[in-house]
Order: structure tokens, then C-alpha cells, then sequence
């Protein structure tokens, strides 16, 4: 039992992680969980705005039932299938953060200082989540893919698209963990 | 019923997101400052064994449930649109820990601050829409 309460290695997750791509593709679809975005756009009525989101969405209504079940999936884990083990960091990353005030690294799966209710009744909480959020979204939909359309499908298939957007997504990374998260916290 | 099967996709994927950890803003962090392999460890492994099963795939050994060929569809060709539009997603997916498929999973965890994230990331898909046709792609 401990081995499912336990954090699961990560020579169990990557592959697992292929077989929800697999999955989807033996039901004749692709693994891409930014599409959703687009399609809450054009149920919400992008399509008066711009030609981009006059499309069936209703086509699309099977990727947001993933959607639904990631986040049943994502209760499930936490209430059903977790223990209270923190997660394992490197000591160093550890202090890092603690210098950066962050309490607790680890203890959390996302940082009280920028996601408790209290962090959001600052106008520097807010504003992160909410640019954080921007670039995620925007950058994306630009790059058509994210890290289970690009990194995941379009590298599993060889694409260069994807190698060009996956090395994107570290040069942004990366630039912002280095250089402008320290400047945040 | 057509719609079970991929809600329980979803849940499996929602638990392995989870239960690995890839959705903790602490081994983002942690993998942006190369000091842990686990999410490389992560990442790698899926990649490897997707490559596999889609080169088995292609042997024609496997085909999907109607009995078609496994099809992966073709990104377009380009590069500023995949440099500048993966840059500007890597600023996000560091700073908020979380990339799409994530965001939903943390706000199951019980993330409820998740949905201002979600939100902005429709309008920032929203803002691309309205944009797509200026930007060079």
C-alpha cells in the first residue's frame, strides 16, 4: 500500500504518462490539454470577437471531459491515494526557497505565499496568478501546443515544431526561474 | 457512456500527474534550476516510450478502436511563432508552476485560487485569437 501512498518514481509516472497519450490516440484522438482554452473561448462566445474561435466546439466536448475527469483525478489522489510525505527536494532547492521566504518547500504541491486565500488579497498575489495565467494562455495558443501537445505527443512523433517549442519552453523557463523569480520573492 | 472513456482517461491522468509530483510548483522550480533529475527523469521516460509505442504503431501491430491507423497530426511548419509563442508559455508555466493540464488537476487538489489562473489563461488564449492575423507566425 505504501508503494501507491508513496510519491510514485519517476520511471513509473514518464511511461504512464505515455499511456494516457496512447490511450487517446486508440480512441482516434490527440493528447493536448491547452485546446480546452480555446474551446471554453468559443463557448463562451469568442466567435463574435475573432474567426479563430467560429468552430464545432461541440467536436471538442470529449477533451473536456478529460478535463472533468483530471480534475476528479487530481481529488482522488490527494484524499484517496496520498500520504503526508512532503516532496523530496534537493536540500539546496530547499534553502533557496526558504531564503527567498518560502516557508515549508515541499510540504505544499503549490506555495501558500503565492496561492493561499491570503496571498491573494495582495495586489502582488493577484497579479502574479493572474499574469502567470496570461503568458500561459497566450503563449500556448502562439506556440499551438503546450507540454502534452508539443512536449509529449510532438516529440513522441519526431516533429521539429515541437523541438523548437520545447526548447521555448526552457529559454522562458528558465529566464524566469533564474532571473526573475528572485526578483519577485 | 460514448463520454466514459475518456473521463477515466482523465482521472488516470489527473492521479499520475499527481502522484509523480509534476504538478508541484516546487520540482518546476527545481528542474528550471537543474537541481533534481525527477522531472527530466519524467519527462525523458514518457518521451522514450511514446516514441516507442508510436513506432510500433507505425509497423501497423497496432491500430486504434475503429480499426484505423494510430495518427498523430502534423504541427505546421514554422519557427518564430514555436520559439516566441514556447518562450513566452515557459515565463508562465515557471512562474505559476503549472501548465494547462495541471491547472486543472491542482484545482481538484483542493487549489481553489487555481480558477483566477484558469481564467487568465482563457483570456490569454482570447487575446492570441483576437490578435492571431498581426502576429508573425
Amino acid at each position: 500500500m505504501d508503494t501507491i501512498l508513496n510519491p510514485w518514481p519517476w520511471y513509473i509516472s514518464g511511461p504512464l504518462i505515455a499511456i494516457v497519450m496512447a490511450l487517446l490516440l486508440y480512441f482516434g484522438k490527440t493528447f493536448g490539454m491547452s485546446s480546452n482554452l480555446r474551446t471554453l473561448c468559443a463557448i463562451g462566445g469568442a466567435g463574435k470577437f475573432a474567426d479563430f474561435f467560429r468552430f464545432n466546439w461541440k467536436d471538442q466536448l470529449w477533451n473536456l471531459t478529460v478535463v472533468v475527469g483530471a480534475v476528479l483525478g487530481g481529488f482522488i489522489a490527494t484524499h484517496y491515494l496520498s500520504n503526508d510525505t512532503i516532496t523530496d527536494l534537493n536540500p539546496t532547492t530547499t534553502q533557496e526557497l526558504q531564503g527567498m521566504g518560502f516557508d515549508n518547500p515541499g510540504a505544499t504541491l503549490v506555495p501558500n505565499e503565492m496561492y493561499s486565500l491570503d496571498a491573494l488579497t495582495t495586489p502582488k498575489g493577484l497579479l502574479l496568478l493572474i499574469i502567470g495565467g496570461l503568458l500561459v494562455g497566450f503563449g500556448t495558443r502562439y506556440a499551438g501546443g503546450c507540454t502534452s501537445g508539443h512536449a509529449i505527443t510532438g516529440l513522441s512523433s519526431l516533429q521539429k515544431p515541437s523541438l523548437i517549442a520545447v526548447i521555448g519552453f526552457f529559454i522562458g523557463g528558465l529566464i524566469m526561474t533564474n532571473f526573475i523569480l528572485p526578483l519577485i520573492f | 457512456m460514448k463520454f466514459l472513456k475518456f473521463l477515466l482517461v482523465g482521472v488516470f491522468f489527473g492521479i499520475v500527474l499527481v502522484k509523480s509530483e509534476a504538478v508541484s510548483w516546487f520540482r518546476i522550480y527545481e528542474m528550471f534550476r537543474f537541481q533534481s533529475f525527477h522531472m527530466y527523469g519524467i519527462i525523458g521516460t514518457a518521451i522514450a516510450s511514446g516514441v516507442l509505442f508510436l513506432q510500433i504503431s507505425k509497423k501497423g501491430i497496432l491500430k486504434s478502436s475503429k480499426g484505423a491507423d494510430i495518427f498523430v497530426p502534423k504541427k505546421d511548419n514554422g519557427f518564430i511563432r514555436y520559439i516566441v509563442g514556447g518562450t513566452i508559455f515557459g515565463f508562465g508555466w515557471a512562474l505559476i508552476g503549472a501548465c494547462p493540464g495541471p491547472m486543472y488537476i491542482l484545482l481538484g487538489t483542493g487549489v481553489w485560487s487555481m480558477i483566477i489562473v484558469i481564467s487568465a489563461a482563457i483570456l490569454g488564449t482570447f487575446i492570441y485569437g483576437i490578435l492571431k492575423n498581426k502576429l508573425p507566425h
